[in-house]
């Protein structure tokens, strides 16, 4: 895994609570054995119409959309089923961060796992971004504190271990792998 | 030592290593369930870094959400629909094989939704650490087993390790008074809990049902409730095993005999939280006020009892989009609303129990004209029990399709969906845009209101029909 450290980028708003992982990627898309590709599916349904064409009304679909890294949305992001394609899709599309005041507890730990960043930021802030679509955003996860254009910083949680994982490109799977003798040493002891 | 959560039991008993500021705790993992949906890219990895399944002995396998549930396809004589379903069912029958895990493939009769097969065959244990790639896991809380769903990297990381890096989450304790009444189910009784604490209000929590309602409830109903925990936000709900648990999992072909057996209860036993414990955050709820729920809008906290008006709130923005997708008003009531398609089951309400329920409702009735109704075992046991027990042929009779077992039009990923614009009463447990169909309008109920809404084409009060 690539390392994160800082994310700069213009953001794009979905000013809408509650959005949950069937939105992100319908589960007809879920059919796939692979983890590539699935960005042209991200919101399908928000993004397409019946006949496939692109919606225009849709966010995503706006020529100023183009080339941004962070999705900032509203309360509770990313609600719902477990399918770690929701990540993949959004990071597949070209998002490296997402922004809410509240993100739900599987998606966020996908979210980490794959390079996504999950940024929790207090209401005010996250009403700012809502009401700035477009605005220049810097999230520094090594301060962990994200900067808006006006200059005002706001600190956001990120799980420790999480961050440790991301800054230095390294997976959970070699840190539990490195454990491999306690998980035999438990296993002993309950037989 | 302090009084300590049902919940705070299992956990410490998983901890290979605990917690600390800086590294979360690696969980030993008793029991995983692993799905055609949710797994390729799990095994894929394993492969790309030549690691092997650690402990093929502790994973477990189905197929459900892609596999179609017609009769022709799941036994052979048509291949499947969905070329791309028909393809994770070959993968995951190929990774079972070369990773050395069991599997019920397709026309094993023990196949079935993961989440009814696992307490069905007695897998599902009281004080067990059990995950899956599937968020509805949190059904196997009923059992006292701590439960949750994870993403396909972790199932990666739990077929290499057996183990998962987790932060402990914090407890909330839904204490449930009262009882039901007849007519109100476990589902309305969950589907109140989350219309009171909200879509995220568990986020963070492991919920615990406890009080004298839980206690005088059925596995099964036990399941209903725990099943849709993660739609309140939390990724795992928990009851405290007792008698009614350990009845159920007696004589169940996975479940410990003999010796093992009387060793097995007085250890369930201990987990139970003790008197006096604290929990992070509660609420109490009274049984009997409930009435049969019914939601109206797009996630299962939008949610009335069944003769109430869908709330007011117009010039809210989440509000005004969910009454725009569902063609529905602020202020209108339910009852009366027609309904196109009723599809009962699920592994929220896909057991034997609720299909009895449903064929109460629909015994020497039939199925309103133009309507469809779509009922579909949760398991191949459930369907060889209810086609033994009748019910299949009060379903038949009443104008139903009846299916091999699946998730089915839960999700429709496998050819069973409800086309755009069409209002579809379900007893599965997401309401979402377009998660039964590009367009589909589901509205998430008991079986029992299902079947009355299926047999009056209408929203319909079932204790109307009782
Ligand atoms: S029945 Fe529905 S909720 Fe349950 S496992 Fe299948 S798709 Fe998921």
């Amino acid at each position: 895994m690539q390392s994160i450290r800082r994310i700069t980028s213009k953001t794009v708003v979905i000013d809408s609570s509650d959005i949950d992982t069937d939105q992100i990627i319908p589960a007809r898309f879920l059919t796939t054995t692979t983890k590539e590709g699935l960005g042209q599916q991200l919101f399908a349904d928000w993004r397409y119409r019946p006949d496939g064409s692109a919606n225009e009304q849709f966010v995503l679909n706006h020529p100023q959309s183009r080339g941004a890294e962070i999705l900032v949305a509203g309360r509770n992001f990313g609600c719902g089923s477990s399918r770690e394609h929701a990540p993949w899709a959004l990071l597949d599309y070209g998002f490296r961060a997402v922004i809410s005041t509240e993100i739900a507890d599987i998606f966020r730990g996908n979210s980490l796992i794959n390079g996504l960043l999950p940024v929790v930021v207090d209401e005010p802030t996250s009403q700012w971004l809502l009401t700035h679509p477009g605005a220049k955003v810097d999230i520094d996860l090594e301060s962990l504190r994200l900067t808006l254009p006006t200059g005002a910083s706001v600190a956001f949680p990120i799980e420790p271990f999480a961050r440790h994982c991301l800054l230095n490109g390294v997976d959970e799977l070699g840190y539990l792998l490195s454990k491999l003798s306690d998980i035999e040493r438990f296993e002993a002891a309950r037989a | 030592m302090p009084a300590r959560t049902l919940f705070d039991k299992v956990w410490s008993a998983h901890e290979v290593v605990a917690e600390t500021r800086d590294t979360p705790a690696v969980l030993y993992v008793d029991l995983h369930l692993a799905h055609e949906v949710t797994t390729p890219q799990a095994f894929s990895m394993l492969r790309a870094r030549g690691l092997k399944v650690r402990r093929p002995d502790r994973t477990l396998a189905t197929m459900d959400h892609s596999t179609p549930t017609q009769t022709e396809q799941v036994f052979g004589r048509v291949p499947i629909k969905i070329d791309a379903a028909a393809r994770q069912v070959r993968q995951l029958e190929k990774n079972a094989a070369e990773f050395g895990i069991e599997l019920f493939g397709m026309q094993d009769e023990r196949r079935g939704i993961v989440h009814i097969i696992g307490p069905e065959l007695g897998c599902t244990q009281p004080g067990m650490t059990i995950v899956c790639g599937d968020s509805h896991t949190s059904t196997h809380g009923a059992f006292g087993a701590l439960a949750f769903g994870i993403g396909t990297s972790e199932v990666g990381y739990v077929l290499a390790t057996q183990a998962l890096l987790q932060r402990k989450p914090k407890t909330f304790a839904i204490n449930i008074e009262g009882r039901l009444h007849p007519g109100v189910s476990a589902k309305d009784l969950i589907l109140s809990i989350i219309g009171k604490i909200g879509v995220s209000g568990g986020t963070g929590y492991v919920l615990e049902y406890r009080g004298p309602a839980v206690q005088a409830m059925s596995m099964q109903e036990r399941m209903t409730v725990c099943n849709m925990s993660i739609e309140a936000g939390a990724r795992a709900g928990i009851i405290g095993p007792d008698e009614v648990t350990f009845d159920y999992l007696a004589g169940r072909p996975r479940a410990p005999k003999g010796v093992d057996w009387e060793a097995a209860v007085s250890r369930w036993r201990t987990f139970a939280t003790d008197p006096g414990a604290q929990f992070d955050a509660f609420v109490d709820i009274d049984a009997a006020a409930i009435d049969p729920m019914i939601t109206y809008g797009t996630n299962p906290g939008m949610v009335v009892p069944i003769g109430a008006r869908i709330p007011d709130r117009q010039g809210d923005a989440v509000f005004d989009k969910a009454m725009r997708y569902m063609g529905f008003r602020g202020g209108e009531g339910m009852l009366g609303k027609p309904v196109n398609v009723v599809f009962i089951g699920s592994c929220t309400n896909g057991r034997l129990d609720d299909l009895q329920a449903a064929a109460q409702i629909l015994k020497g009735r039939k199925v309103a004209p133009g309507v469809q109704l779509l009922i579909v075992p949760g398991s191949q046991q459930i369907k060889k029990q209810a086609e033994a027990a009748g019910l299949a042929e009060i379903f038949k009779a009443a104008g139903a399709d009846w299916r091999e077992s699946g998730c089915s039009m839960c999700l429709g990923m496998n050819g069973d969906t409800v086309a755009a614009g069409q209002y579809s009463v379900s007893t599965s447990n997401r309401n979402f845009e377009g998660r039964q169909g590009k367009g589909a309008r589901t509205l998430l109920a008991s079986p029992l209101t299902a079947a009355a809404c299926a047999v009056k084409g209408r929203i319909t009060d079932p204790r109307d029909l009782l």
